[in-house]
């Protein structure tokens, strides 16, 4: 360790990092960390949005733990459904499709990534329109005239009301959107791999692209691999604005309930904010035990 | 034979590369799509919308729905540019802040030694992972409480932190060698200077993925405009966009095309800033000749 260094920085650095730190650190006192520390002070009332809070104790986090059988019976396996699939499956889909782009040479390479990356660049209500005309319930939608063109299905199916196919069609484009940011820092992790690492290891008896890609390209973009993994962690939970565009909220039958649907419907239907925080905490601490495992496995040992 | 190694960023296309090329080429292919799909059905008239059995491609294109989309602005009373305008200038406000300060943070977070840094770190990660929906509410009462409601300063403000950014950055900026560092020190620089000189220069592609992530959020974000402002001069084409497509489709088939529209000149920008930073973002810090 360079202990003598550290001690000897340690006065002017000190003031130095407050400094630098502190215009981020103010707003985001400001605007995040503020309102997620009221949010959790409401999760202990009864706040109805127009009467000030009353508090409640843990009233709120016993219900629902002992009572809201909705949340039990749909949203939370719903919700663990959903991030499976979509967090983890998105997750190597993600380094699987930037490593093969990273083996390709940089004009094919961009155009590659421009079009995986697009789909995070949709936002917004508009792209759900798009989606409800794909899967428009009778012949003139566009997924199911093709399927009848095809002979797979007779009759049009009612995708979007019909509790069998809203979840999987909710996966679906919750994949199909999963290139994200991390995608992006995974593809430049992989790129900023230092190249006589790979010599170093073909000299040590690395044999294919796949032993590379285990032993050299992951150990050495740690930093990348775990940003991917937090955001798609987070993604995989947070996720929950296309099920009620599709479908309305609650949807038919809470078939794609998942829990942001849920924090939407207690705080923003029925009003009962205080209720929708104590969610919203209960998959805080969801989330950071997700990405403390990820933070095992990828996280700076020192 | 022994294997060469490293077919990682490749100068040119070689056979090998056919292999992987025949793996990724489906995926690429569905994702694309949709998106060819929202262009398609932007340029499609009338007749083409209602047609039976659907069409996927657009025989004759027309500007029809981007025609009826700026109709619906002229008689809202404020001109299309006005939107435009206030987007340009948060979003051109946002961004730049966002990347200095966030910057600035993520080198003292991970360089400089100083007390509290690591559970300032965890604050960040734990703000991230807080679900937005729950937050709205309680940020509205905090820009009330400030005197922001319609205000420029309260789409600008809010949107400057984004804790996803810092967490990017500071990752990246945690590869930069310490070495680098002291030997800057030695040469006697002081914090700004290597903080300009020897880190920005060095994280180039977290600035440049930063950058088109800070946009994105700014330029589709309708919370600000939704909550926070109520004069309809203050609000941003994002929001703009949002009302039009919601209440003038209402899944009539006519208004689709009107949909369509609207996300594709939502969609045309972030592309454009992609394609001027993509070089940055998959730039290699190997180029730059310090490893």
């Amino acid at each position: 360790m360079k202990k003598s260094t550290k001690i000897s920085r340690r006065e002017r650095s000190n003031k130095a990092g407050y400094l630098f730190l502190l215009p981020y650190a103010l707003l985001f006192t400001i605007f995040i960390l503020t309102p997620v520390c009221l949010a959790v002070v409401l999760s202990f009332t009864n706040f109805n949005v127009i009467q000030f809070p009353k508090p409640v104790g843990f009233l709120n986090y016993i219900n629902l733990v002992t009572s809201d059988e909705v949340f039990m019976q749909y949203v939370l396996p719903n919700t663990v459904k959903y991030a499976i699939i979509v967090g983890v499956g998105g997750y190597c889909l993600s380094f699987l499709l930037a490593w093969a782009l990273a083996n390709l040479p940089g004009k094919l390479r961009t155009v590659l990534a421009l079009i995986l990356y697009s789909p995070s660049m949709t936002a917004g209500v508009a792209m759900t329109v798009l989606w409800k005309i794909m899967f428009t319930g009778d012949q003139t939608g566009y997924i199911n005239s093709w399927l009848m063109d095809l002979g797979v299905i007779n009759e049009p199916i009612i995708w979007l009301v019909n509790a069998n196919y809203l979840l999987p069609i909710v996966i679906i484009i919750g994949l199909w959107s999963s290139m994200g940011v991390g995608f992006l820092a995974i593809l430049a992790g992989i790129l900023n791999t230092d190249e006589s690492l790979y010599e170093a290891a073909a000299i040590d008896g690395v044999k294919n692209r796949f032993q590379e890609m285990i032993y050299v390209t992951i150990p050495s973009m740690k930093p990348q691999m775990l940003f991917a993994a937090v955001m798609q962690i987070v993604g995989a939970f947070q996720n929950g604005q296309v099920a009620s565009m599709l479908a309305g909220n609650p949807t038919p039958g809470y078939a794609a309930q998942l829990i942001v649907n849920h924090i939407e419907d207690y705080g923003f239907i029925r009003y009962e904010m205080g209720y929708a925080a104590a969610v919203s905490v209960a998959l805080l601490l969801i989330v950071n035990v997700f990405s403390k495992i990820a933070n095992k496995l990828f996280g700076e040992k020192d | 034979m022994a294997y060469k190694g490293n077919g990682i960023n490749p100068k040119k296309f070689e056979k090998g590369q056919i292999k992987i090329l025949l793996m990724v080429l489906p995926l690429v292919i569905i994702t694309g799509l949709p998106i060819v799909f929202i262009v398609f059905h932007a340029f499609k008239p009338m007749e083409e919308l209602f047609a039976f059995p659907p069409k996927f491609i657009t025989t004759n294109p027309t500007l029809d729905n981007f025609r009826k989309l700026f109709k619906a602005s002229r008689t809202a009373g404020i001109p299309l540019s006005k939107y435009v305008f206030n987007s340009l200038l948060i979003t051109g406000a946002v961004v730049f802040s966002s990347l200095v300060f966030t910057t600035s943070a993520a080198y003292a977070l991970s360089k400089l030694k100083f007390k509290g840094r690591f559970a300032l770190m965890n604050i960040n990660q734990l703000a991230l992972m807080f679900v937005p929906v729950a937050v709205m509410i309680p940020r509205y009462l905090v820009v009330n409480v400030l005197h922001m409601t319609n205000t420029y300063w309260a789409q600008i403000l809010p949107l400057i932190p984004l804790p996803v950014a810092l967490f990017l950055v500071k990752q990246f900026v945690d590869q930069v060698p310490d070495s680098l560092i002291e030997a800057a020190y030695m040469d006697g620089a002081k914090e700004l200077q290597i903080y300009t000189k020897v880190i920005l220069p060095l994280i180039k592609p977290a600035i440049a993925t930063a950058a088109i992530l800070v946009f994105q959020q700014v330029w589709t974000n309708m919370e600000a405009s939704n909550y926070y402002v109520n004069d309809d001069g203050l609000k941003t084409l994002a929001f703009y966009m949002n009302t039009l497509t919601s209440t003038t489709t209402n899944n009539t088939v006519a208004g689709q095309g009107v949909a369509a529209a609207a996300s594709l000149i939502m969609f045309v920008p972030n592309l454009v800033l992609f394609c001027i930073l993509q070089k940055n973002v998959m730039n290699t810090m190997a180029h730059s000749g310090i490893k």
